[in-house]
């Protein structure tokens, strides 16, 4: 057996790019053991107690705040939502002054959102004694979304090298769908998209992936089928001509699901939009559906990511 | 500039002068501001002497593309400031572009500008008027008054003309005036809301791309448009194989485009990004390495005509923000040089006297500017260089502004010495014998207005 790390090399996670396949196995090793702690009666272990969490929300949110708000309750730690709208924010203060008033009351780590790339990574470089989490900066990374789809893989499937994985829609604008390249591809999974060339981003093949403009020839011989999210809010941007259309030739449905392998698994980072890149009667399924076990997993997986990362602090 | 017309003498340099092909070790007599002899161990009393045994002296460099920022965006940079900072970098010229606020799209803005820089201005300052009123792209500025006023070039920097009418409109009356039209070439469409080159880069970092297409397009559109109206039309910071090519074809074929392009765009490409240094944003934005050899291919074989610097000042407080909120843009003129040499001489793609004719003798030509040789009778404006010099880029600039790409690397060649006009406005080897820019210096003619 080799000889897995015991702690991750950065104080922070800004996404899935600079880690190893050891520190993505630690990761989900640790989340593993955490999973159980949702399922006691007491759902609470004292890891990160007298610990400062800032859950820094730039943008909407409502999986990933909820999942690491409950994470962070279940470790203990003493957490605070700071929201961008109602704060200063709205009065045109910078991120740079709203994170330096936030550190001045000494958090341990800070969980940000933003729609701006680069912008956890900035944070980071500032403040040399504080763990920085992504959790969505724009569509560069969403590091969390992508070890709870792994997480969710590798515990259906029993691994992640060599299985296919099927990321199918709006490409272009996803950090979901970058931090998932980078960790399936570190893992070995073979990795296939399927989006309209206008859902494309220039060069995304030179990432490690196969593209490809067919949905069923997409999910021939799959092992998981991932659908993403169309950004409604971005129709009349010339994407596709209608969502009727799109809807016909990438919508997921029960008949375009036989062509994968048995007990393929159909995952979406959510929201969803019903009728549009999926329909309902695929995502509400148990026979293919593990969408609402992400969401479970989301809590395990960011609760290893705050224990690793806060506990690397705390020994300092 | 206040000029003040000197009388100087610098002896031992090695000369680079490639408007009349020459490299030698000689003296160069300036007298009342002009260039009176370059000659072997010239002899002349009660001449001011400037020792530049080891130093390289060439016509004085001519940027241009420099945004001063003034009148309206003090903040960032003024006049005195910005040509400060041109002087600490060699240049003895710069050309001010229109996008100030107001715009210099009407004489009286002119007229502020070389008023302005005849009082505080450390080089010479030649306006760039604007193209359209209010940059808008509607209707035609007041050209032919820009031009009395003392405008050598009309442009939009900062925009594309994107009405082909009004810019047909504009390239042929600027041919009556005898002024070049630069062209800021960018498809804002094509562009929509990016932030960096189109490439595997933004992909990978999931940043809005600005395509190739979007310069390539309006160029092929204005290569078009000189050739109809047989004017002549300047593309601005070329930045693309495709514009590189474009370009190339159209001056086979005689049309009378000519370009620049910037040391950034020379020295750094779009992989530098993933840093995400708002000081690596600027427009149009790094590019990829195939687009980078291209331009170094044009450099090389004589299609870029200028290496201009696009000067863009902004204040910290600007950049200090995410990459997506930061304004577009970095200064260039202090590094220039450096930059330059080492990407260009010390990387063997051009040898030293091609790379003074891309900083002097070449803007002077296609703007038909004054400077740009050491021929007896030409301006006193002369460069001194120190190939030896090494060193670190710091945050401390004579501009007003930091927001330099390069801080934090070691460059070789510096511009230590810049005379104008007769006059040391720049010593980087003994800053006290500066004799001084703006107020400190008396007036003794009436500054010298471009005809």
């Amino acid at each position: 057996m080799r000889t897995q790390s015991s702690a991750l090399r950065s104080k922070d996670l800004l996404g899935i790019e600079p880690l190893t396949p050891d520190e993505i196995e630690l990761i989900l090793d640790t989340a593993e053991g955490f999973k159980e702690v949702s399922e006691r009666p007491v759902k609470k272990v004292p890891a990160l107690r007298g610990q400062l969490v800032i859950n820094l929300f730039m943008e909407a949110s409502t999986r990933t705040r909820v999942s690491f708000e409950i994470a962070e309750k279940r470790l203990s730690a003493d957490m605070l939502n700071f929201a961008a709208s109602g704060s200063s924010v709205e009065k045109g203060e910078t991120l740079i002054d709203t994170a330096d008033n936030l550190v001045a009351m000494h958090p341990n780590m800070i969980v940000m959102r933003h729609k701006h790339p680069g912008s956890a990574k900035m944070l980071a470089e500032r403040y040399p004694n504080i763990a920085i989490i992504n959790g969505g900066d724009g569509a560069h990374e969403h590091p969390t979304q992508a070890l709870l789809d792994a997480f969710t893989m590798r515990e259906r499937l029993g691994r992640l090298a060599g299985i296919n994985v099927t990321i199918v829609g709006d490409i272009k604008y996803s950090r979901v769908v970058r931090s998932n390249i980078h960790l399936l591809t570190k893992m070995k999974a073979n990795v296939t998209l399927a989006a309209p060339p206008t859902l494309l981003p220039v060069e995304i093949e030179k990432m490690g992936v196969r593209v490809v403009h067919s949905l069923d020839e997409a999910i021939e011989g799959a092992d998981v089928v991932m659908m993403l999210r169309i950004q409604l809010e971005r129709q009349g941007k010339l994407s596709f001509p209608s969502l009727r259309e799109y809807y016909n030739t990438f919508g997921l449905t029960r008949e375009r699901l036989r062509r994968a392998k048995k007990g393929v698994l159909v995952m979406h980072p959510g929201p969803m939009n019903r009728g549009v890149e999926i329909a309902s009667d695929v995502a509400d399924d148990p026979k293919y559906s593990v969408i609402l076990e992400q969401v479970t997993n989301g809590v395990a997986v960011r609760m290893a990511v705050l224990y690793l990362l806060g506990g690397a602090h705390s020994a300092e | 500039m206040r000029v003040v017309n000197m009388n100087l003498l610098i002896t031992n340099a090695r000369v680079i002068d490639p408007s009349q092909e020459l490299d030698a070790t000689l003296d160069i007599l300036i007298e009342d501001g002009a260039v009176a002899r370059v000659d072997k161990r010239i002899k002349a009393s009660g001449v001011e002497t400037f020792d530049a045994s080891g130093l390289i002296a060439t016509p004085g460099f001519i940027d241009l593309h420099t945004h001063l920022r003034e009148p309206g965006q003090e903040h960032k940079e003024t006049i005195a400031t910005g040509t400060r900072s041109a002087v600490a970098g060699g240049y003895t010229a710069v050309c001010a572009m229109a996008n100030t606020v107001p715009p210099n799209d009407e004489r009286a803005v002119t007229e502020m500008v070389v008023a302005e820089a005849a009082r505080n201005g450390w080089c010479r300052v030649y306006p760039i008027g604007a193209v359209s009123k209010g940059l808008k792209g509607e209707e035609l500025a007041e050209l032919a008054d820009l031009r009395t006023a003392g405008c050598v070039a009309v442009s939009d920097d900062g925009k594309p003309v994107w009405n082909a009418q009004l810019m047909r409109r504009a390239l042929e009356y600027c041919s009556m005036l005898g002024m070049p039209l630069i062209a800021h070439e960018e498809d804002a469409n094509l562009n929509e809301d990016g932030v960096m080159h189109e490439g595997y880069y933004s992909t990978l970092l999931g940043m809005k791309g600005i395509p190739a297409a979007s310069e390539e397009t309006l160029v092929a559109r204005d290569v078009i448009l000189a050739r109809l109206t047989g004017s002549h039309v300047h593309i601005a910071h070329l930045s693309t194989a495709g514009a590189v090519d474009a370009v190339r074809r159209a001056r086979a074929e005689g049309v009378l485009v000519t370009c620049e392009v910037t040391p950034h765009h020379i020295a750094l490409g779009d992989e530098t990004v993933q840093s995400f240094s708002t000081n690596l944003k600027m427009n149009p934005p790094l590019r990829s390495e195939q687009h980078r050899q291209a331009i170094l291919e044009g450099i090389a074989d004589g299609t870029i005509d200028a290496i201009a610097t696009d000067h863009a000042p902004h204040h910290f407080d600007e950049k200090n923000v995410e990459f997506d909120l930061a304004p577009f843009g970095v200064i260039g003129l202090e590094t220039a040089f450096s930059v330059c040499y080492d990407r260009l001489v010390r990387e063997k793609v051009i040898g030293l006297p091609r790379l003074i004719e891309l900083l002097s003798c070449g803007p002077a030509r296609i703007f038909n500017l004054p400077g740009g040789t050491l021929r007896p009778g030409s301006l006193g404006d002369v460069t001194l260089l120190d190939l030896e010099a090494r060193y670190e880029v710091t945050r401390e600039f004579a501009s007003k502004a930091a927001n330099s790409p390069f801080v934090g690397e070691t460059l070789h060649g510096r511009a230590v010495a810049t005379i104008v006009g007769g006059a040391i406005r720049h010593d980087g080897r003994s800053p006290a014998l500066v004799s001084a820019g703006g107020r400190a210096v008396q007036q003794k003619k009436a500054p010298r207005r471009k005809k």
